[in-house]
């Protein structure tokens, strides 16, 4: 499990792979989450929870659990 | 269509495109807050003249990304704008964009216009088109989208007039869906829809059928059958994803052609803003500055005007009783009305200052950083990062604190965020912890820097804190719930607060203030008023009865009426129901006199004070004795012979306001947030148990 977003470093990329709405929630797709679109790491807080990415051009904060839900191929 | 004379528009869009902007400028001063029908999240409404012959009712709906809502506010939105009998149903809608984000905005756009209902695309912050690089082609997005589209700038106030222009035609808009969901998730699912349904559009049952909760405005009957209409969860949720991806498609098409960014990747400001705001270190001691600034401020700036509002309302009450012919009515002019209202105006300075600040940092996007950088240590309390607003917010008032709890999506994060927020020391506890502080802790400094009183008052503040933090991750580990745990928020981009929409949200708050808790404070000082200047037969008869009683004693006449005022008040109704508690407060040290103002600041904790003037004032009546502090710095205990307020009774009565819940406002206001009674009483029952074993060790340990 190291291909989802909570395994990017800070200023690290990659493009979001098809997911299911049983683990994602539809508010994030809504908000742009979308599969095939390059999502970029921009900043952690503390313990590495939340995280702040970018994402199809919107900028969003989501927490680790969710992160580890959205798989990407690194860019 | 006719034309109408008055029409309905509904403000709609993402949070941070300028909706509230677009709406002050629209509005201006001709605003007002009203409830929606069946629940209580405030309706932002008004007026707006649109042409010489028309004019419009605005409502300024709540920010929201999509129609499918996760919270009670965007929950709203739906059933406005699906709710074609309602008050609030629009003739017309304008979506609120903003130019750097408006692929997600035209998610919403999309829905909106599939309703069929006439829409028009504002595209905010046009002024920041040239600097960003952006280029728009507006003809052809207007062909694309089949809708009227204009560029505005709310903060600049260009293109108003232009939005106005396009409204005054609003008939002859192209009210066309402009996507075909159907097809393309399953088009047998949605024929059967069709079919199935005749009362709405396919578009508008699909949604009704994706929703997980009832809607309030449909029949039983309709609603039944789209209860049973629903198939499984999965299909929904996979027929959603669907129609999510295949709008996002259709608009990157759209804008292909006609949205084109000439410059290189993201702005510099924001990622330097953020490299330090959001920082591990930097970022927590520049919030706890902030934090101190703001308490700081509101201590401060508000002590003035309030000792003004003070002195100001004293001094009517007493020109009330001066210049009014004698009566009950004068009596409840001057003692029960004037005092009451301005229990509820001395607040109004620290509740401004508390909104000025939350609304500039809200205006600035900095309240977003705020909560990312808050989340993970909240959620250990079993809170989320956007408890943190709500919790300052309760530093001022409960009551507007926990209704901006709303926007917390995880109900039991929310839950125990509205449980908590209570224990947060409010304005309302200032003048009783004032008074107290300055009876029973000398005015002197420690260290040579700190006053001690002042230090009293911090501490009472952290025990605040403490008591909230605490008894959150103990409702965290009791509370079976199942979390959601959904948590996305947007962190927009920085910008400078506009004035304009930063004192229109003072004001609002500060109004919803006002009629809200203000309502309740007048009626019960009234009430309070009625039942310390009436009593049973004792009462009644109490002139004859303590004359009678020292008919061979020698007094003075001062003497004679003091003791009939003391007598009465004994023997007035408050007095029989603080007589009656005695026994049950004694062993935190009180007598019935301060039962009753335990039992009058039930209402509202401020009453206390107001309750003890009261009492002594009643008492002493005629009589010039001073301040309040000075009749309370008097008053003897009749069993030992010291002072009533003493240390350890002054000590007691501190932290019994500390725990105690002591505000119908307050439990009002959560039952209509939880929808039940459970929760209120639990808070009551809590809190105040808490607050009563609490003091009475208290007590006895210092007595």
């Amino acid at each position: 499990m190291n291909n989802t977003i909570a395994n990017l470093k800070i200023g690290e990329s990659g493009i979001i792979e098809d997911f299911s709405l049983d683990v994602i929630p539809l508010s994030l797709l809504e908000m742009g989450c979308l599969p095939g679109k390059e999502v970029k790491l921009l900043q952690v807080a503390p313990f590495k929870d939340p995280l702040y990415i970018k994402v199809n051009g919107s900028h969003l904060a989501i927490r680790i659990e969710m992160a580890q839900q959205i798989r990407i191929t690194r860019l | 269509m006719k034309k109408k004379s008055v029409v309905n528009i509904a403000l709609v869009g993402n949070p941070n495109t300028g909706k509230t902007s677009l709406f002050n400028q629209l509005t201006g001063l001709k605003q007002k807050v009203g409830n929606y029908p069946g629940i209580t999240v405030d309706k932002k409404l008004g007026t707006c003249k649109i042409s010489e012959k028309l004019s419009a009712e605005i409502i300024d709906l709540p920010g929201t990304y999509s129609i499918n809502p996760n919270t009670l506010d965007e929950t709203i939105v739906l059933e406005t704008l699906l709710n074609n009998d309602g008050d609030s149903f629009p003739d017309l809608v304008i979506v609120v964009a903003e130019v750097e984000n408006l692929k997600r905005n035209l998610l919403l756009f999309s829905q909106i216009k599939d309703l069929q209902i006439p829409t028009i695309l504002a595209i905010n912050m046009e002024d920041q088109m040239d600097r960003k690089g952006i280029f728009i082609d507006v003809e052809k997005l207007k062909k694309e989208l089949k809708s009227e589209v204009v560029l505005i700038s709310a903060r600049k106030n260009s293109g108003i007039e232009a939005l106005k222009k396009e409204i005054e035609n609003y008939t002859d808009w192209n009210t066309d869906p402009i996507s075909n969901i159907s097809d393309k998730i399953d088009p047998a699912f949605f024929k059967e829809i069709e079919t199935t349904f005749s009362e709405f559009s396919v578009y508008k049952t699909w949604l009704l059928i994706t929703q997980q909760r009832n809607c309030i405005f449909l029949s039983k009957e309709l609603q039944n059958k789209i209860n049973a209409f629903k198939t499984k969860n999965e299909i929904i949720k996979k027929y959603q994803h669907k129609e999510t991806i295949y709008r996002y498609q259709k608009i990157n098409e759209i804008l292909k052609e006609t949205y084109k960014v000439n410059r290189s990747e993201g702005s510099d400001l924001r990622a330097k803003l953020d490299s330090v705001l959001t920082h591990k270190i930097f970022g927590y001691i520049i919030f706890a500055s902030i934090l101190l600034l703001i308490f700081q401020s509101i201590f401060e700036w508000a002590s003035l005007p309030m000792d003004l509002i003070d002195g100001l309302f004293a001094h009517l009450s007493e020109l009330a009783k001066n210049n009014l012919p004698q009566g009950v009515f004068t009596n409840l002019i001057a003692e029960g009305v004037i005092p009451g209202i301005g229990g509820i105006v001395i607040f109004i300075p620290q509740i401004a200052i508390l909104f000025l600040f939350i609304s500039v940092l809200e205006e600035t996007g900095y309240m977003s950083r705020v909560v990312f950088l808050m989340d993970k240590i909240m959620r250990k309390f079993g809170m989320s990062g956007k408890s943190v607003i709500p919790l300052i917010s309760g530093t001022a008032c409960a009551i507007p604190a926990i209704m901006a709890s709303r926007n917390i999506s995880d109900w039991k994060e929310r839950l125990i965020t509205i449980l908590v927020i209570p224990f947060t020391t409010c304005s309302a506890r200032l003048p009783v912890y004032a008074i107290l502080i300055s009876l029973i802790i000398p005015n002197q400094r420690v260290l040579g820097v700190f006053n001690l009183q002042g230090l009293t008052l911090m501490g009472l503040y952290l025990l605040g804190f403490a008591a909230a933090i605490s008894s959150a991750v103990l409702l965290h580990n009791v509370l079976k719930i199942k979390s959601t745990s959904l948590f996305v928020i947007e962190m927009p981009n920085y910008k400078l607060p506009s004035l304009k929409n930063v004192f229109y949200e003072v004001i609002e708050k500060t109004k919803a203030f006002i009629f809200g808790a203000g309502k309740i404070i007048l009626a019960l000082s009234i009430v309070l008023w009625f039942l310390a200047s009436n009593g049973s037969s004792a009462f009644k008869n109490a002139n004859q009865f303590v004359t009678s009683q020292v008919e061979s004693k020698e007094l003075s006449e001062i003497a004679l009426k003091k003791k009939i005022a003391s007598y009465k008040l004994e023997h007035s109704y408050i007095g029989t129901m603080g007589k009656t508690i005695e026994p049950i407060i004694k062993p935190m040290g009180y007598d019935w006199k301060i039962g009753i103002a335990l039992i009058s600041s039930f209402a509202a904790r401020e009453v206390f004070v107001g309750a003890l003037a009261t009492i002594y004032s009643v008492e002493s009546e005629g009589e010039d004795v001073g301040t309040i502090k000075e009749r309370m710095a008097a008053e003897v205990n009749t069993v030992t012979g010291e002072k009533r307020f003493n240390f350890a009774t002054g000590m007691s009565l501190l932290l019994f306001y500390a725990f105690a819940m002591q505000c119908i406002g307050t439990l009002a206001i959560v039952k209509r947030e939880t929808k039940s009674w459970k929760w209120p009483i639990l808070q009551l029952t809590g809190m105040s148990g808490l607050a009563y074993i609490i003091a009475v060790i208290a007590y006895s340990i210092l007595s």
